[in-house]
């Protein structure tokens, strides 16, 4: 009986991803066997179903790199813009359609390299769009280069000797340029950052949701962080939640990576206060 | 026509009138003179007629926003020069990838660099066909007058929405900046063009089908119909590809769309070229000193006619063949070292001579230097 059960929730779990994968466009994806990219799927997926969206409803837009083929393999209006613009794109759509949910995915090379002006910019505005910022500290897609969240020290093609630049944290510059609500997450916390996906979608202004994952093709590779269960493992292992966080001094931090809510503030949002102009203006020509 | 309604307007607030006549409801822009004042405009205009104004980080993101908007149904432009035309190349070409309509207006300043920015220049002729990468066909247009940047914004819009395609107009920092008594036209009196919509079911609906014109129907999004949108070459259906069988067929839609249908593009004014042995060939600000320099001349007894065009790409190449046929010679002035002189040398047959007239100093070029260089070819 118990084997049945099982199998019974593979199936209806399995069913849910079949409702939102794009019918018409084949599998395999671009994504390494072992990817995080996968699971941070999977679980926009569910927060999604359990908020009960209408698909037609719902514009997933992304830039360039290996997280930003998302929206080409889920069954939304897909924008699949270039690289680091995912955000002005998305700003369009939002603006122009603000009855539309709108869910950026990207990386952090697309993030906060090319697109970091616009990644500040859109936290500053306060647009009501969720970023899901695929934290893999490397560039994937091109072969292993280093990028703004390669640590210090850490090897990349394009840092052999060591990486001599410090690092971007996202969350933190997310909360500093204006967004009303980041939490971070790591594949490993799939059910987590399933809920913090879930709330960021249903929060009203900019989001952030940093989801922490593995490129072990490349990064893991590199750094000898061994396989795609070793480098999820270790996501585990160095991860502490934002409450007991708050109680640890900044050595105790140091590697650490803090997941949860981190920041949430209760703002006016971008198109609500230009409606609001356009109402007061109406008529006066 | 009594009911027109008459203003007192700059060019560039020319443009705003024209956009909104056309329908404009989305703006994206950034502020770079000489064209601060389309954005301006459109900031106090938009919001009152329910559409949407942004002034975004940078010009990327301005381009960047009006593609956005312009897919989830908007009709959208943004404003920009030189400078800003240059950092939106990528996200136009995007725009020519993935067939969203809508309109980039370059009011030109000299360069190249920050070169002059307060000073008028048509050096940004061959950019607007060739500035992003890859292959595709341009739309772009020049207006001349206040009047005329009211309706040729208008046609801009017409064809951004017919072909499925970016379209700039090429607007020089004379004409932006000049300021005139126009009439307004009337609602109704200029035919506005909106994009075809599909009227399959979503099931059905094939994005970026092969129709019989090569221009698919857009539904916008939230409308059902769930398709995807990339740069990536694609198939008919929106998915990427590789296979040389389905990226010939895309690229020639790019192409065959607008140049199967290129008489819908062209636009060209003639003045008196009926008897001319001598032709001006002008756009832009230079075709209103080429048209007093005709004036002029012919009280002085010289045959010589202007061709003037307000279509400059795709280059209207059979009609500016046919006009000059039985010219002897053409003059082309062109504030820019260059440019459109190499359409007109490349069309017109080698018996008729071809003479310039180039200004790059920022400064206009009057009629009396083209009454000069007359007497010089005569």
């Amino acid at each position: 009986m118990a084997t049945a059960t099982t199998s019974e929730k593979a199936k209806q779990k399995s069913d849910i991803f079949l409702k939102y994968l794009r019918p018409r466009k084949g599998m395999p994806s671009v994504w390494c066997a072992g990817c995080g990219n996968g699971i941070v799927m999977t679980a926009i997926i569910r927060a999604i179903d359990k908020l009960g969206l209408s698909k037609d409803n719902i514009v997933m837009v992304s830039g360039i790199g290996c997280s930003s083929r998302m929206p080409i393999y889920l069954d939304f209006n897909a924008l699949h813009t270039t690289h680091g613009r995912a955000l002005p794109f998305a700003t369009g759509v939002k603006f122009a359609r603000p009855d539309l949910k709108v869910i950026v995915v990207t990386g952090d090379g697309d993030a906060l390299a090319i697109g970091g002006n616009h990644f500040i910019h859109a936290c500053r505005r306060n647009i009501d769009i969720t970023a899901i910022l695929i934290n893999n500290n490397i560039y994937g897609m091109t072969g292993g280069q280093g990028s703004p969240t390669t640590p210090s020290a850490a090897f990349s093609t394009t840092t052999p000797y060591g990486n001599a630049e410090k690092h971007f944290d996202p969350s933190a510059l997310a909360a500093a340029s204006g967004a009303s609500y980041v939490a971070r997450s790591t594949v490993y916390h799939a059910t987590a950052m399933e809920k913090l996906i879930g709330e960021a979608i249903s929060h009203r202004g900019f989001s952030l949701v940093e989801a922490v994952s593995n490129c072990h093709t490349y990064y893991g590779r590199l750094n000898r962080q061994g396989d795609p269960v070793t480098m999820i493992n270790s996501f585990k292992e160095k991860s502490v939640q934002v409450t007991k966080a708050k109680k640890m001094s900044p050595e105790e931090l140091k590697g650490k990576i803090v997941i949860g809510k981190l920041h949430e503030v209760d703002t006016t949002e971008f198109c609500d206060v230009y409606q609001s102009t356009v109402d007061r203006l109406d008529g006066r020509k | 026509m009594a009911d027109r309604k008459r203003v007192l307007v700059m060019g560039n607030h020319a443009v705003v009138e024209g956009a909104i006549y056309a329908g404009l409801n989305f703006y994206a822009g950034y502020p770079i003179t000489p064209s601060t004042e389309v954005a301006e405009g459109c900031a106090r205009e938009l919001p009152k007629i329910g559409g949407r104004f942004i002034q975004m980080e940078d010009e990327i993101g301005s381009i960047a926003a009006v593609v956005g908007s312009s897919v989830a149904g908007a009709k959208s432009m943004t404003a920009t020069s030189g400078p800003g035309y240059s950092l939106m190349l990528e996200n136009i070409g995007y725009a020519y990838m993935t067939e969203v309509p809508l309109v980039v207006c370059n009011v030109q300043r000299g360069g190249p660099s920050t070169g002059l920015p307060t000073k008028v220049s048509q050096a940004d002729t061959m950019q607007a066909k060739w500035g992003p990468h890859g292959d595709y066909t341009a739309i772009a247009v020049a207006p001349s007058t206040i009047e005329d940047t009211v309706t040729e914004t208008i046609r801009a819009f017409n064809l951004a929405e017919r072909f499925r395609t970016p379209v700039t107009i090429l607007l020089d920092e004379v004409i932006a900046h000049s300021r005139a008594i126009i009439n307004l036209p009337e609602p109704g009196e200029i035919d506005i063009y909106n994009r075809v919509k599909p009227t399959c079911s979503p099931e059905e609906f094939i994005p970026f089908e092969m129709t019989e014109n090569l221009v698919s129907a857009m539904p916008a999004y939230g409308e059902g119909y769930r398709y995807v949108v990339t740069g990536l070459t694609h198939d008919p259906m929106g998915f990427t590809t590789n296979k040389p069988s389905e990226i010939f067929p895309k690229l020639d839609k790019l192409r065959n769309k607008i140049m199967n249908y290129r008489e819908e593009t062209v636009k060209i004014r003639t003045e008196q070229m009926e008897d001319a042995e001598i032709a001006f060939v002008a756009y832009g600000s230079v075709s209103r000193a080429a048209l007093q320099a005709v004036d002029l001349a012919r009280k002085a007894g010289v045959k010589v006619g202007m061709v003037q065009l307000y279509t400059i790409w795709p280059f209207p190449e059979k009609q500016v063949k046919e006009l000059c046929a039985n010219c002897r010679k053409v003059i082309v002035g062109e504030l820019n070292m260059g440019q459109i002189v190499h359409e007109v040398r490349r069309v017109l047959p080698g018996d008729i001579e071809i003479h310039t007239l180039q200004r790059y100093d920022g400064e206009i070029l009057t009629p009396l230097q083209l009454l000069e260089k007359l007497e010089e070819v005569l």
